[in-house]
């Protein structure tokens, strides 16, 4: 191992290095929401805005370019789930004994439920990915999920998104999931500018503001697609 | 003025290790205008002729200078009110027929001595790793010889407030000691004199932190809350930053 690689274990095996490392990729994840979000809304255009959406981001770089922002998020997803479980084994262990009169003078809910939405966000991407990407509940090359767009044969995306959408308890961990997703980000977000040391007292509330702000309007963006199918049978 | 009747449910451990407990005393007839340190003394005083072994807690100045006061007071270190040590917490604060929980700062890093006192020495040997300067014997130089710009004094001097009580440590759900380390190192890196030494500083006192078995700091909030001398979590932020700089100087430099 080479002297820099040795550096970089041991910035890994600190307490601010591993916190930096959630940080950083905790950016690049919080980056992704909004264009993922943003090519979802086009559902809301119908089915040729979305259908072309796809088409766009699968042959963008002749195809590279969706493999690289996958394997990069999966990267970012992994260390950031790791570091933080490690974080978090080392945070019980500081702790041995209990105080028996529990008290919290100024944390957020949501700062102390930080590993249970993470958790649960993990889960609800293992799942989303299986639904809408791999589609193992689909029958992708069938008829049904199939559509003509400009002349050639392309996936129906809007198609999927009604069929997943429609299904009530699918829907529920979907909401619940965004829900997390907000707690999460109202947290993370603003949690970043500490750790990597940008937060200041005079900024504080600013960053504090626009943490919520960003978590609320993620949570609102991806909520009104399956609200819409599921309440208000929007593209029906 | 009217006398407290409290009951107090106080943490006590005979020795190091032992399994320890939470017991129950009837503190009667307690002054209002008493510390909560003297309340303590009183119901000691109590407790020893009829043969009782004294609740042991941690004291000396009784000012809130020194930092030697701890305890944890219904779940929050230096107890309820803001900005003050234990030993300036006074019982006109509480109502009469309250209950009172009486705990040891909790930390892994922190070992219960006996009752309430528990060893805080991991701080000090934090300090020895970074929390010092070097500088040149002989006689003292001029005291304008090297500028500090009043922005960097002022920062230098509300860090170096900090009394090293280990409130911090008790307050944070992680039992972190970034507070305090924060302020200790943001005291000697905000002044021309820290300079030299900033970046071993930095990266010794966080290895040491790590070493002495401390949590990880999420964030919360919960240290400057408490902290009897209000030192600001801007520190964490400094030495979050302090430290990335440092490891990358040393990683390629």
């Amino acid at each position: 191992m080479n002297a820099l690689s040795c550096k970089l274990c041991s910035f890994w095996s600190s307490s601010i290095g591993k916190k930096t490392v959630v940080a950083l990729t905790g950016i690049v994840l919080l980056l992704f929401l909004p264009g993922h979000l943003i090519g979802n809304l086009l559902f809301f255009l119908g089915p040729d805005s979305i259908n072309a959406y796809g088409i766009f981001l699968h042959e963008l770089g002749h195809g590279a370019v969706i493999w690289i922002a996958r394997f990069t998020l999966l990267a970012c997803l992994i260390a950031h789930v790791v570091a933080t479980i490690q974080l978090v084994r080392q945070n019980k262990a500081a702790r041995e004994t209990q105080y028996a009169c529990k008290a919290t003078v100024t944390a957020t809910r949501s700062s102390r439920l930080m590993i249970w939405s993470g958790l649960t966000i993990l889960f609800f991407i293992i799942f989303h990915i299986l639904h809408y990407t791999v589609r193992i509940a689909y029958d992708f090359d069938g008829p049904a999920f199939q559509t003509m767009l400009d002349g050639h044969q392309t996936l129906n995306i809007h198609q999927m998104m009604l069929v997943g959408f429609s299904n009530g308890p699918v829907t529920i961990f979907y909401i619940i999931a965004i829900t997390c997703l907000c707690s999460h980000l109202s947290h993370g977000v603003s949690s970043v500018f500490q750790t990597l040391g940008l937060r200041t007292e005079k900024s504080a509330s600013a960053i504090t503001a626009f943490g919520n702000l960003y978590a609320f309007a993620i949570w609102a963006g991806f909520l009104s697609m399956p609200i819409a199918i599921l309440f208000f049978g929007v593209g029906k | 003025m009217a006398n407290l009747n409290l009951t107090l449910k106080v943490w006590r451990q005979a020795r190091p290790g032992d399994a320890g407990s939470i017991e129950t005393y009837d503190a009667k007839d307690i002054p209002e205008e008493a510390s909560f340190l003297e309340m303590l003394d009183i119901v000691n005083e109590r407790l020893i002729p009829a043969g009782g072994d004294p609740i042991h807690f941690d004291h000396d100045c009784r000012e809130g200078i020194c930092g030697a006061c701890s305890l944890t007071i219904n779940g929050v270190p230096h107890g309820p009110e803001g900005g003050i040590t234990t030993c300036q917490l006074h019982m006109r604060k509480f109502k009469d027929g309250d209950t009172i929980w009486i705990e040891p700062f909790r930390a892994k890093a922190f070992p219960v001595i006996k009752d309430l006192v528990v060893d805080r020495s991991a701080f000090d040997r934090i300090i020895e790793s970074g929390g010092y300067i070097s500088v040149r014997t002989g006689s003292a130089p001029d005291a304008h010889a090297i500028l500090v710009p009043k922005e960097a004094a002022d920062a230098s001097f509300e860090a170096a407030a900090c009394i090293g009580c280990g409130a911090c440590v008790a307050a944070c759900k992680n039992a972190s000691a970034m507070l305090f380390v924060s302020a200790k190192a943001s005291h000697l890196n905000h002044l021309p004199q820290g300079q030299p030494e900033k970046h071993e500083r930095v990266l010794a006192m966080v290895k040491t932190m790590d070493n002495e078995g401390f949590g990880n700091c999420t964030n919360q909030y919960e240290c400057e809350a408490v902290c009897p001398k209000e030192i600001s979590a801007d520190n964490i932020a400094k030495l979050n930053r302090d430290y990335s700089a440092a490891k990358s100087h040393d990683a390629v430099v």
